[in-house]
Parts: C-alpha cells; sequence; structure tokens
C-alpha cells in the first residue's frame, strides 16, 4: 500500500515539476510599497501622467486617492483634467476605435490589473514590475518597441523618457535565442536605480489600486483574530464545564 | 389534535404564552424532540463538527447573498462593474463579498470532512440510508449552486467556466446541441445565461437546499445520530436509564450545543484568516484570470474550474476515446463475471450479458466526450447507492479489517491526485494518473459488495468508547 502511495506521489512530483518549467522567464521581486504614502502618491501622479492616456481605471474613483493621504484639494489641483469631478471615475479619453487601431487591441483597464497577473512565476505587482523594466527597441515591430516578458507587445514604452532607450542583447544557442543583457542606446532623464524606484512606486500603486481596501483589511483581521482566539478560549472552557459531568 | 391544555391562573406570563402557543403550534414539543431532548451519542469526535459547520456555512452564504444581491447587477455588461462596485464603494462590501466566496470554498471543505465521516464510521447504514441519500442530493444541489454562482462575476474564468461545461451537454447523443442550447438561451454564454444562472443561483437552488437541509435533519432525528463506534444506542438492548434515555447519549442541548459553539470558534478562526489575509487563498479561492472581465473572443490558454470540482473535472477528462477500451473491457469482464460466477437464473444472465454488448457497442459508437460527462456524473451519483454497496458486517472503520483502514486512505489519497490534476493544464503522464484514478475510485464503490465482506472484523463492544474529559 505504502508503494502505491509512494509511487502516485512521485507521479504527482513529476507532473509538478513538468508544470513549473514551462512558464516563461522569471519575474523579478516588486518591492513592498503598501504601506509608504509618499511612494503610493508618487504612483498615482506617473500613473496618471503616463498611464491614464490609452488605459482608464474605470472602476476607480479619483475621490478614492484620499486613502493614500491626498487631500481633495491636492486631487482637484494636480490629479484631475478640468471637466472631471473628483467622484469621477479613471477614464481615459482615448477614443476606443482609434486606439483599435494604433495597438491592434484596446488597451484593458487597470483598476484591478496587479490581481489578474498573478501566476506561478509571482504576485501581479511582480509581473508588472519587470513588465515595465524590460522594454527594448525593436524597429520590426509596428510600435518600434518589443518586451521580454511580453513578446510583440501591442504596448510602445510608455515610460521611455525616464528609462531612455535600451537594446536586447541576444544569443543563439541551439536554436533557441538567449537573453544576455541590456544595451542602453539613449540615456532617459533617470538612471537605473531611479528608474527601478518610479517603477516600484507605480506599481505599488497598482497594486494598491487592485483592492484599495487591502491594508484595512488586514489590519482590521489582527484584531478579529484576537477577539476570535479570546472566544475560542472561553468556549473552550464553556464546553468542558459542561462535559465534566457526563460520565 | 392534541388535547388541549389548560394551566394554573396563578403561573407566569411567561408560562401562559408559551402555553396559548403550545395549544396552537408544537413549540415545545419541537424543541423538546430536537433539541433538549434529542439524545446524541457522547462520543462524538472531531469529524462530527462538519454537520453542524455546514449549516453554519449555510447561513453565512444566504445572509451575505442577501447583501451581495442589493448591489450586483445581473446583466453582461454590469455584473464585472457592479463586483467591482461592492469591493470599493459599497461600505463593508468587501468584506460581505470576502465572505460570500471564501464560504462557497469553506462549504466544499465542511462538506467533504462531513461526506468523509460518514463513509468511515458507515452513518450510510441500515437505518440510515434516507439520511444519507438526502445528503448526497444536498452535494449535488450544492454543485449546481456553486457552479452557477461561479458565473455571477462574469471575469473571464466565470465566462469560460461556464462554457466548458454547458458544451459537455452538448455531447449528449441527439438532444445534445439543443439541451446546451436550452441551458444557455443562447448559442454563447451571454446575458440570458447570466440571467438565467442568476435567477437559479439565487432563488431556485437553494430552495431546494433548504428543503433538503430540513428533510437531511427531520431523517436524522428520526433514526438517530450514528458515532464513531457504529453502536446503536438506542437500539432495543442498548442501555437505558430509568427514564428510558440512553445511557451512552447526552441531550443536544446543552451539551453538543456548546460543543458545536467550540466547533464554530475553531471554524471562525480559519475562516477570518482566510478572508482578512488571503482572501484569494493563492488563486484558488479566487482565480486570477477572473480579474479580467468576460471576453467571448479571448480564450484563455488554461481553463480549470475551481478546486472543488477538479477531482471529478480530472475523471472527465480522463474519459479519452483509447480509454474507451478499458472502460468496455471492464463492462465485458462484469458481464462475464455475472455469467459464469454467479448463480442468477439463465434468462438473467442472457439479459446482463445482451445489456452488456449493447452497451458496448454505445460506447463505441458515441465520442468519448459524452462518456466523460457520463463518469463525471457518475462519480456523483454512484454515491446515492453507497449504503447498499456496503456489505461490511460492521458500521465503523474502528472494527473493520486493518486493510480496510488502508483502502479508505488509498482512496482519500487518491481523490486528492485527482483534485490535483484537475488544477493542472492537461498533460501526457497527468491523463495516465487521472485514468488509473477514475478506475480506482469507481472500483472501490462498484467492487464493494465484494471486498467489503473480506476479511476479519473486529469484535464491537456493547457500549460507545468514551473517556470523560
Amino acid at each position: 500500500m505504502k508503494k502505491i502511495i509512494l509511487s502516485l506521489a512521485l507521479a504527482l512530483g513529476v507532473v509538478a515539476g513538468a508544470q513549473a518549467s514551462s512558464d516563461g522567464m522569471a519575474w523579478d521581486k516588486a518591492p513592498n510599497k503598501l504601506n509608504d504614502m509618499g511612494a503610493l502618491q508618487n504612483g498615482a501622479k506617473i500613473f496618471v501622467n503616463h498611464c491614464l492616456n490609452c488605459h482608464s481605471a474605470a472602476f476607480m474613483r479619483y475621490n478614492r486617492l484620499k486613502d493614500i493621504g491626498l487631500t481633495e484639494q491636492q486631487i482637484k489641483d494636480n490629479l484631475l483634467f478640468t471637466t472631471e469631478k473628483v467622484g469621477d471615475t479613471m477614464k481615459s479619453n482615448i477614443d476606443p476605435k482609434q486606439a483599435k487601431e494604433w495597438f491592434g487591441a484596446l488597451p484593458p483597464d487597470l483598476t484591478v490589473i496587479a490581481r489578474s497577473r498573478a501566476g506561478h512565476n509571482g504576485t501581479g505587482a511582480d509581473y508588472l514590475y519587470t513588465y515595465m523594466r524590460t522594454f527594448y527597441r525593436d524597429e520590426t515591430k509596428p510600435t518600434g518597441w518589443n518586451n521580454l516578458l511580453f513578446p510583440n507587445v501591442g504596448m510602445p514604452h510608455v515610460l521611455w523618457e525616464l528609462q531612455g532607450e535600451r537594446r536586447a542583447i541576444f544569443e543563439t544557442h541551439d536554436g533557441q535565442q538567449v537573453f544576455k543583457g541590456w544595451e542602453q542606446i539613449k540615456p532617459g532623464t533617470m538612471n537605473e536605480q531611479e528608474y527601478d524606484q518610479a517603477v516600484g512606486d507605480l506599481v505599488g500603486y497598482l497594486q494598491w489600486m487592485g483592492e484599495p481596501a487591502q491594508t484595512t483589511r488586514t489590519r482590521l483581521g489582527v484584531f478579529v483574530l484576537l477577539f476570535l482566539a479570546g472566544f475560542m478560549f472561553i468556549a473552550w472552557r464553556l464546553n468542558a464545564s459542561y462535559w465534566k459531568d457526563v460520565k | 389534535m392534541a388535547e388541549f391544555k389548560e394551566i394554573s391562573p396563578n403561573a407566569s406570563a411567561g408560562e401562559k404564552l408559551l402555553n396559548w402557543v403550545d395549544n396552537r403550534f408544537p413549540a415545545s414539543k419541537m424543541y423538546k424532540e430536537h433539541l433538549s431532548e434529542y439524545y446524541a451519542p457522547k462520543n462524538f469526535n472531531f469529524f462530527y463538527f462538519f454537520g453542524s459547520l455546514a449549516m453554519l456555512v449555510l447561513v453565512i452564504q444566504i445572509v451575505t447573498g442577501i447583501f451581495l444581491v442589493m448591489h450586483y447587477k445581473p446583466d453582461a455588461a454590469l455584473a464585472f462593474a457592479s463586483v467591482e462596485y461592492i469591493m470599493r464603494d459599497v461600505p463593508w462590501g468587501w468584506l460581505i463579498r470576502y465572505m460570500h466566496s471564501t464560504g462557497a470554498s469553506a462549504f466544499f471543505i465542511v462538506v467533504y470532512m462531513h461526506m468523509f465521516r460518514g463513509l468511515i464510521y458507515g452513518s450510510y447504514r441500515q437505518p440510515r440510508e434516507l439520511v444519507w441519500v438526502f445528503g448526497c442530493a444536498i452535494f449535488l444541489a450544492l454543485m449546481a449552486e456553486a457552479f452557477m454562482g461561479y458565473l455571477l462575476p462574469w471575469g473571464q474564468m466565470s465566462y469560460w467556466g461556464a462554457q466548458v461545461i454547458v458544451n459537455l451537454f452538448a455531447a449528449v447523443p441527439f438532444i445534445g446541441p439543443d439541451l446546451a442550447l436550452l441551458i444557455r438561451g443562447d448559442y454563447v454564454v451571454g446575458d440570458a445565461t447570466l440571467n438565467r444562472f442568476f435567477s437559479f443561483h439565487v432563488i431556485a437552488v437553494p430552495l431546494v437546499l433548504l428543503g433538503l437541509v430540513v428533510a437531511h435533519i427531520i431523517a436524522l432525528h428520526e433514526v438517530g445520530s450514528n458515532n464513531p463506534d457504529g453502536v446503536e444506542i438506542k437500539g432495543p438492548n442498548a442501555p437505558k436509564d430509568a427514564n428510558g434515555h440512553p445511557l451512552d447519549g447526552v441531550p443536544f442541548h446543552p451539551y453538543y450545543t456548546v460543543h458545536d459553539i467550540l466547533g464554530v470558534s475553531g471554524f471562525l478562526l480559519v475562516f477570518s484568516a482566510v478572508i482578512f489575509f488571503a482572501p484569494e487563498f493563492g488563486g484558488y479561492f479566487l482565480e486570477y484570470n477572473n480579474f479580467i472581465p468576460a471576453d467571448p473572443l479571448k480564450t484563455p490558454l488554461h481553463i480549470a474550474p475551481v478546486w472543488y470540482f477538479t477531482p471529478f473535472y480530472s475523471m472527465l477528462r480522463a474519459i479519452t476515446s483509447e480509454m474507451m477500451y478499458v472502460l468496455i473491457a471492464c463492462v465485458l469482464a462484469g458481464a462475464y463475471f455475472g455469467a459464469v460466477k454467479t448463480n442468477l437464473p439463465k434468462i438473467v444472465k442472457a439479459g446482463v450479458v445482451g445489456a452488456a454488448v449493447f452497451v458496448s457497442l454505445l460506447m463505441l459508437s458515441i465520442d468519448a466526450k459524452f462518456w466523460g460527462v457520463v463518469v463525471m456524473g457518475g462519480a456523483v451519483v454512484i454515491l446515492f447507492f453507497l449504503p447498499w454497496l456496503d456489505n461490511c458486517a460492521v458500521k465503523s472503520i474502528r472494527y473493520r479489517p486493518d486493510w480496510h483502514k488502508y483502502l479508505y486512505a488509498v482512496f482519500v489519497v487518491n481523490f486528492l491526485i485527482l483534485g490535483y490534476l484537475g488544477v493542472q493544464p492537461p498533460s501526457a503522464i497527468g491523463e495516465r494518473v487521472s485514468q488509473v484514478g477514475s478506475l480506482f475510485y469507481f472500483g472501490f464503490f462498484l467492487l464493494m459488495p465484494i471486498w467489503s465482506r473480506i476479511g476479519e472484523t473486529k469484535p464491537v463492544p456493547d457500549r460507545v468508547t468514551f473517556t470523560p474529559h
């Protein structure tokens, strides 16, 4: 019987191993910025200035940004277009028809993007953090850009002014292209460290926006569990006091 | 009609009121029958928490469901947005939603544990067959409830999961395509599907579920609870006190109410830990793909049902056209056994062989996909027959031959492996393992009339084994 269990477990292991190896490139670990209000605010700024031109966050209201420490006035002054109200959701002004012409597909809504991109290789934040840092120049593509994590991506490198332009160096091994490293063609306004920091802030913001209640949730969770632990103690003693008579 | 009871004029107002009610509605009678004088065996162990926990989760699902329906929009254009609206703009909406989504998974965990308990302690044996049959019907209703509820968030997994499962019905010969059309209300899963699934999820199936739960409990209280020893505490020879109450039993209230409160506190601790710290549960309770709105034009690379369906989904995938030959061989072997090794009348034997040949021909001529559906459905339906498959002389695993314990252990491991494989994308080795697993699953039940008789059982004690706390 043990042999059967062992062989089944072994088969299971083989299946799991085969699964793990077929998932593409590894994702870099995104820094955790959920409790860093400054970073989240900076991320929100980058998001509004760079992403919101084409992408919407149609389930996210501007005034929810108060949760990351901004005042209503700050939101109005810095992040809103003149026609928008602070209670509106974050909608891009791009014409869907034009977007389809330009990129081949409608840019996806980004409200819960960080939640949807999680997978075997890491969290959705890890995915986005890797994705935004692996764009490179590729003249064979219609937009002139390609991405290591998402080959033939429809989106051009929106943050190129910050990162500058890079080329990816590939070597061919046994007929397969293997990524070797980066070559900076044009410098950006930021050095590599500053750029990683900025992308980290942006991804932190996207992660926060995916579920604005998440910090409240975990904070509250601690008290709920403490309460339940106390409740369990009382329930245990109550049960024991009744059952001590049962012989 | 029951006797009309007069009460002394000196009685308190509360007693008078109760008497007034009791003369018109069996309030005190029901309270006694189901709580204060319902005697349950005193040797319940850990596994006996899960029945009351299933009730608790049912209540959680109904109450959170009522609040979700206040804000949810069953409309293909609005459904996804309305769920995000609940998660963001509705005060405490995120908590209600996570309770409901975690509750769905918790329901299956609790129910699987409850069924496992019944399986190992023989709780389905005479006279509790109907308790088990109602329970299986509850499980079936629960599967329907979960499947239709999963469409409602209208994410990619919701959509394509429903698409795949409804398409299975199209594999039924002759009526299949029309049947699938009837279920969907459209040629693809669409707004019409969402509307009818919503209706079924919030009204039709919960009504059936509640009715079945009532039947399950009435049947249970009629025959009395089983226990880990499988000893009848209320039988004619069971020891009783001067009032005729079983010595091995305790009144459900207060003993098992306080006991279940302890179970509830433990359950809520785990349940809350998931809700507050891991509501997605690594993509198993809320699948990542389901945060992408449903898109009929974009099929996800890998469509997997939620974890609680995966053992059955694995069995569905195991039935390939290659596997059909194995199944045909099984059918013919069964017929041979029936014709040669039994003492049935000749006419019955001829019938058995004829039926086997006929079924084999059907199995050759109809697509394996259909038989996959039959196998998946059969894996649930076969549970209904368990009371009549088990021929062991004793009820409880405690007094069965030792090798039965190992067999049950393999059954559980096999079920878990099938569940694991159902989550994974198809692979050659996974297919083989799931085929062996499916054969084992069905073999376990179909051969039970034979194997359950083999081996020496241990003597069953007259009283339950109980150590005072």
